[in-house]
């Protein structure tokens, strides 16, 4: 603080620790602070609120625990998430180490910016155009049904559908990190491993991705976070049985109209994914530091 | 080149086709869809080729109010995050080590928040206040989570800040505030810009925050949303189709900007 | 006149390191006074003491007469010019050069009238509306001066300002610097590891190690009369001859030397003991005519010019550098040989070890 002043002076030093305090206490700290007090807290009507039977309980968290139907979306949201950030990771390590290793400057920045184009047009058109690429009497299944690969129309809407969009969506978070990492590998390493008679797939599992593991690490967890607390995915490409965490919580708050239940929920889907995050980041020994574009 | 690496540059090959057919044939179908008569937006089959929906696109006042709605917050979270992240990166950058890991942490949480925890923290917060949904929540929501970018693009243009020009203008008899005005924030003006940019294209694509503490306000995201449930037609195509088109058109003209700097300094 | 600067008992602490240790000394004004020491040595960390960016942990600086304590950088009397330079990228030449004048609250049209004159001094004429990028590294050196200058400082701080200039530019600059002094009456501090630069501009050079000040003085008192070994052994070249000092009349000490019975000035504080005894190579004269002699066997001749080094090891290991004139190259002693050294009494100095 001391240095913030004697660099700035009183007014502007004190001008923007007012404008943080306003941003951490104001808009991180105090709503966070208040969705806890909300799940902690029953549903009542407004003429009992501060009565007897407002006291402080975990009722609305066991009542997750116990419903056995958001239980079980619960945890497919948890593997689910898991698996389109595996997916993600997959669908963009190869052009992440081509990019980083192999790709000269003008073939990067060509397809870099190429990447970033559906990403510049907004997630509900991105997920649009899978909703109309996937329909039942869409381009997809005439495709297909013209290759003779099926026999009839496949209802693509569902887990299969929810995870193409949204690991179509998730790309750009996943690429980045690890091009970034993979890119400060010194190409000489690799050519070491290969001179030493390494096979392809031994340098990328001995050198490669130890060396961009703060970069994979940092994707995957942006990956699960976004996928686990999307909605709009889900929404238009779900079908009835395929219904995701947050989907149950829109309905406490819109639907169910029981907003201590819904903050309960989402109580819930803040600290699975804090301790994804914590977890995945510890042990891929990254610091949160790190974790910076 | 043996048969094996010539398998391997196969599966490349196709690998790479692959990833950028993904990753285009969506935005291309969802495009030419515009073009065809039928009244769900496809391809297939392909019932006539019209420009109606872009007549349809144009009078859908429902639309236009959301896309103005849209502009309206965005503009606000610029005027809101840019200021607030900008002062977060130099209270961040005036700390040291242990402190500054910390508040580090702090920082940036919003970015490993999900984006409906964030809206629904909001609303509660509010509602309590006694202020419900609308533009005002979703401005406070959204720059929430947005100054965390503004902060980190103004944190790395400050590592390559030199200092000594602080103390430069210090020494020939300037005020600080004047060393801030014209020393620290012409030299921050690039990042700032991008961020401003970045803030704009963060905040008028968020749909998950935003659907949480909208009320009766309907932003672009949410409206096209509510069209793909409640009566999807071509138009909203149309609409996608524009935004692509600027996109392209946007990154084309960034890369031959490009090129053209890095022949110069090339040159130079 | 200008100020004048006056630091008394002048101490810096960082955490645990003393970087700058009881250092007083007084600055006329008008004066080119250097601030001589190796890197580390604590002259930059006193520069910013004086310029106010930093506080003394103790001790007081007054400028002009007036004390600074209470004073920021932005209200003192002074100017700096910093070794990076730090000039403004993002603003042309002129508006670098206004800086000062615009922190004044001077108006514009007036700056510029007031830039396009210090352009013309330091013979930038028509530059103003280039962006320092621009410049080369020798027009960044006098942009920089002349930024300083715009505001009329009593006291410019200079920061080895030209370790980053080749070595003609250098000397160049060095002489632009002295006669740009003289012109302007400004008093300047001038902060410098390069021993040759400190002695060639300064009226007065102070020496500093590990923080403090172990000399102040003329550059010709500093060279003929060190204070201490390590002001002997900074500024310029020496020999530095073991010694046991056996008895000291009337300002000349004798001493037991491995080369035989030698006679010497004193230096102040000089006790019977252990001792050193320092000759510069140029006062050491092939031959054996002085009854103060050392011998050495050469082992190389190396031609500098104007004259040439011969480097030779004495009997118990240590290395003698004489100094032979190239127009006496011809009676050099021949490489290989053994050869004795003369030196006149009063060209030598034995200071106490330590």
């Amino acid at each position: 603080m001391a240095e913030l002043y004697r660099r700035f002076g009183g007014g502007l030093g004190t001008l923007f620790l007012a404008l943080v305090g306003a941003w951490l206490a104001g808009m991180v700290l105090a709503p966070n602070v208040m969705m806890i007090d909300y799940a902690l807290r029953p549903n009542l009507p407004p003429s009992q609120i501060g009565g007897p039977s407002d006291v402080y309980s975990l009722d609305n968290i066991l009542y997750l625990a116990n419903e056995g139907v958001h239980r079980a979306i619960f945890f497919k949201t948890v593997w689910a998430s898991a698996l389109v950030a595996l997916v993600t990771f997959l669908v963009c390590y190869p052009l992440a180490f081509w990019l980083a290793q192999h790709a000269t400057p003008n073939q990067a920045a060509v397809v870099l910016l190429g990447l970033t184009i559906p990403f510049w047009i907004n997630e509900v058109l991105r997920t649009l155009a899978w909703y109309i690429l996937l329909a039942f009497r869409g381009p997809l299944n005439a495709f297909l049904l013209s290759l003779g690969i099926i026999d009839e129309p496949v209802r693509w809407y569902g887990d299969g559908g929810v995870l193409a969009g949204m690991a179509y969506a998730y790309i750009l978070f996943m690429l980045f990190p690890i091009y970034n990492s993979i890119e400060s590998l010194d190409k000489s390493q690799i050519e070491a491993a290969r001179d030493l008679g390494a096979s392809t797939w031994r340098i990328h599992w001995r050198v490669v991705i130890p060396h961009a593991k703060a970069g994979i690490a940092t994707g995957c967890v942006f990956t699960f976070m976004l996928a686990a607390g999307s909605y709009v995915a889900p929404a238009l490409l779900g079908a009835p049985g395929s219904r995701w965490f947050t989907e149950i919580i829109y309905n406490w708050f819109f639907e169910g109209g029981d907003w201590n239940r819904g903050a309960a929920y989402a109580l819930v889907l803040l600290v699975l994914c804090l301790a994804v995050v914590l977890v995945t980041l510890r042990l891929a020994r990254v610091s949160l530091t790190e974790v910076a574009k | 080149m043996s048969a094996a690496d010539r398998i391997a540059r196969a599966l490349f090959g196709f690998y790479m086709a692959a990833f950028f057919v993904y990753l285009f044939a969506p935005l291309a179908i969802m495009g030419i869809a515009t073009f065809n008569t039928s009244r769900f937006p496809t391809v297939t089959p392909w019932q006539g080729t019209t420009l109606k929906w872009f007549q349809e696109l144009s009078t859908d006042t429902g639309m236009w109010q959301s896309l103005w709605t849209s502009v309206v917050v965005a503009f606000c979270v610029v005027v809101v995050a840019l200021p607030i992240g900008t002062a977060a990166a130099l209270v961040l950058t005036s700390l040291h080590s242990r402190a500054r890991s910390f508040l580090y942490a702090v920082m940036v949480s919003p970015l490993l928040t999900p984006g409906v925890v964030i809206g629904i923290a909001t609303l509660v917060l509010w509602r309590q206040l006694g202020i419900g949904g609308g533009v005002m929540l979703i401005v406070i929501a959204q720059a929430s989570f947005i100054i965390c970018y503004v902060m980190l693009m103004v944190t790395a243009r400050l590592q390559r800040f030199d200092p000594t020009q602080e103390e430069a203008a210090l020494g020939l008899g300037a005020s600080k505030f004047m060393v801030f005005r014209r020393v620290l924030l012409p030299f921050l003006k690039p990042a700032l810009i991008a961020a401003g940019f970045l803030a704009v294209l963060q905040s008028i694509e968020n749909y998950n925050t935003t659907l949480f503490v909208r009320g009766f306000d309907t932003p672009l995201t949410v409206y096209i949303a509510t069209k793909v449930r409640t009566g999807l037609t071509p138009a909203v195509n149309a609409l996608a189709l524009i935004m692509i088109v600027i996109t392209i058109a946007g990154a084309v003209a960034y890369e031959f900007a490009r090129r053209r700097q890095a022949a110069r300094l090339g040159a130079g | 006149m200008s100020h004048s600067v006056e630091l008394h008992q002048v101490g810096v602490t960082f955490g645990a390191t003393r970087a700058v240790d009881d250092v007083s000394f007084n600055v006329e004004g008008g004066e080119f006074f250097s601030i001589l020491g190796p890197s580390g040595c604590g002259k930059t960390t006193l520069l910013r003491v004086i310029a106010g960016f930093l506080h003394p942990t103790e001790g007081r600086i007054l400028i002009g007469g007036k004390d600074m304590a209470a004073l920021g950088p932005n209200q003192r009397p002074t100017a700096m010019i910093f070794q990076s330079l730090a000039l403004f990228p993002l603003m042309p030449v002129w508006e670098n050069i206004a800086f000062g004048l615009e922190a004044r609250g001077v108006a514009k049209a007036e700056r510029r009238r007031k830039a396009d004159e210090l352009l013309r001094l330091i013979a930038l004429e028509g530059f103003g509306d280039r962006m320092p990028g621009e410049l080369s590294g020798g027009q960044r050196q006098r942009v920089a001066i002349a930024r300083a200058l715009a505001v009329e400082p009593q006291v410019l701080l200079l920061d080895e300002p030209l370790s980053a200039l080749d070595l003609k530019l250098r000397q160049h600059m060095r002489a632009e610097l002295r006669s740009l002094q003289k012109r302007t009456g400004v008093t300047f501090i001038y902060i410098t590891h390069d021993q040759s630069e400190a002695l060639a501009m300064s009226d007065r050079v102070a020496v500093m190690s590990a923080g403090v000040v172990q000399q102040v003085g003329a550059p010709r008192e500093l060279y003929d009369n060190p204070a201490t070994p390590f002001v002997a052994g900074f500024v310029g070249e020496t020999n530095a001859i073991p010694c046991t000092v056996k008895r000291i009349e009337a300002g000349i000490a004798t001493v037991d030397s491995p080369h035989g019975t030698l006679t010497a000035r004193a230096g102040s504080a000089l006790a019977a003991g252990k001792a050193k005894l320092y000759v510069r190579p140029e006062a050491l004269k092939p031959g054996n005519a002085a009854e103060n002699a050392l011998s050495a066997t050469i082992e190389r001749i190396d031609f500098e010019g104007a004259f040439a080094l011969a480097h030779g090891a004495t009997d118990d290991g240590k290395r003698l550098i004489a100094s032979i004139a190239s127009t006496d190259l011809a009676a050099a002693p021949a490489i290989g040989a053994r050869a004795r050294f003369g030196f006149d009494r009063a060209n030598a100095v034995v200071l106490p070890d330590g």
